[in-house]
């Protein structure tokens, strides 16, 4: 492991911000204070992007509301010989935990449920702390953020489960599943989710701390 | 204190610096040894990570890819057989299964992420790393299509894709009969090779040499 020579003192952490630059943060290059398209990738950069909060709320809410229909309505319509079945997520993890299979049962309602929620928790809980001073090291902050980012995209595999046993199970009058409407909803709350987690930009978790450091020197 | 930029060798200063994209925490390059690995102090975020060879790895593993996604998406996938009735689907069946009103939209989508996004991402790869490694200056419009490669990371979901299909087939199991058709295979060999891509690129690394191309 090679650590960074930092330009300032190694204690103490200089931000591009405090020395009059701006990085990009596709590519780590720094430049003028003020330049506003990045001159080795061409990607756009502000030192913070002031509309940042605002776009992960817009994008959480969204995500949100297509959650509560994603519960609602049937995921999936099986028709089997004798009867045709609509089940809602939550329904059919229920009916399987009837059939004796506790394990899948926990592993879709933690896939389907828990982690969704936890998500919109924790995307929620940055947002504001970023705003209001907390408690947490910005250390585990910066771990909640990572792990919601790279959670976010596994969410998508209950489509992809839906997707594959529709496709699969197409047996003529013995058994058909299709998918229902919550598959839409869910798809796009997980869409909406992960933007919302991207428009979050992670060097504010970091300004609250120096700030704290600031004021404490002043004391 | 916006003093760097009008000293004549702010360029040079400038160009000297690293910034950590995660926490902002501003460094001096210092430029790592081939496996080696740079960090920002503070939030301990991987900076550069360069490898011996890579670029050559990179593409050897994206020409698999890139064969590996086309036989995927056209070969059976997964077959199942329960008393008689018996039914075979490709990946692009299993993507374009939403069909009807609206649901058009999911089925092009999920074709999107599964298929679409990562052959477009490993077409991008080719076409902007097999000149850096052979010395050649870089491909006309190189850093676009690596910026799109970039941002299109996060929507390549062909990992989840199959660890979707072992979830479909533990809740088919004891329906029907399923078997695995050849395209099964591929791409469980295929979300091997797309993780190992991904670990193995140091993005510093690229952006560095389409910056300074070798003049040949």
């Amino acid at each position: 492991m090679v650590s960074m020579v930092s330009p300032g003192t190694p204690q103490k952490v200089v931000t591009a911000r405090d020395m009059g630059i701006v990085a990009c943060r596709l590519c780590t290059k720094a430049w003028p204070m003020g330049t506003e398209v990045c001159g080795r990738c061409g990607h756009a950069i502000q030192s913070r992007d002031p509309m940042s909060l605002q776009r992960v709320w817009a994008y959480w809410l969204v995500g949100l509301i297509c959650y509560i229909p994603a519960n609602t309505y049937p995921m999936l319509r099986t028709e089997t010989l004798f009867q045709s079945d609509e089940s809602t997520i939550i329904a059919g993890a229920v009916e399987i935990a009837h059939y004796g299979n506790y394990g899948i049962a926990a592993i879709i309602l933690f896939a389907s449920v828990v982690i969704p929620l936890s998500k919109f928790w924790a995307v929620a809980y940055l947002a504001v702390s970023v705003k209001n001073p907390m408690r947490v090291s910005n250390h585990r902050r910066q771990l909640l953020y990572e792990i919601v980012e790279y959670i976010g995209r596994w969410s998508m595999i209950d489509i992809f489960v839906v997707a594959i046993l529709s496709a699969l199970v197409q047996l003529k009058t013995l058994a058909s599943i299709n998918p229902g409407p919550a598959s839409i909803f869910f798809a796009l709350s997980v869409i909406f989710t992960m933007l919302s987690a991207q428009s979050f930009d992670s060097r504010m978790i970091w300004d609250a701390q120096a700030k704290k450091e600031d004021a404490s020197q002043d004391d | 204190m916006n003093v760097l930029a009008a000293t004549p060798d702010a360029k040079a200063l400038l160009d000297d610096m690293i910034v950590c994209p995660q926490c902002d925490a501003a460094y001096r390059m210092h430029k790592p040894q081939k496996g080696e690995v740079a960090t920002c102090q503070r939030c301990h975020k991987v900076l550069i990570a360069p490898r011996r060879n890579a670029g050559l790895y990179i593409i050897a593993v994206a020409l698999a890819v890139l064969f590996l996604i086309m036989g995927a998406a056209v070969f059976p996938f997964l077959t199942i057989d329960a008393a008689g009735n018996k039914n075979a689907v490709s990946i692009l069946d299993a993507a374009l299964a939403f069909s009807g009103g609206p649901m058009i939209f999911l089925s092009l989508a999920t074709a999107a992420l599964i298929i679409f996004v990562p052959l477009l991402r490993v077409l991008l790869i080719l076409y902007v790393l097999i000149p850096v490694v052979l010395d050649k200056p870089a491909a006309r419009y190189a850093i676009p299509a690596f910026r799109l490669s970039e941002d299109l990371r996060p929507w390549s979901m062909a990992e989840i894709f199959a660890i979707g299909c072992a979830v479909a087939l533990v809740k088919v199991a004891d329906l029907a009969q399923v078997g695995f058709g050849p395209a099964f295979w591929m791409f469980g060999i295929l979300v091997v090779l797309v993780i190992a891509q991904d670990s193995f690129m140091c993005k510093w690394s690229v952006w560095y040499r389409l910056e300074h191309p070798k003049k040949s």
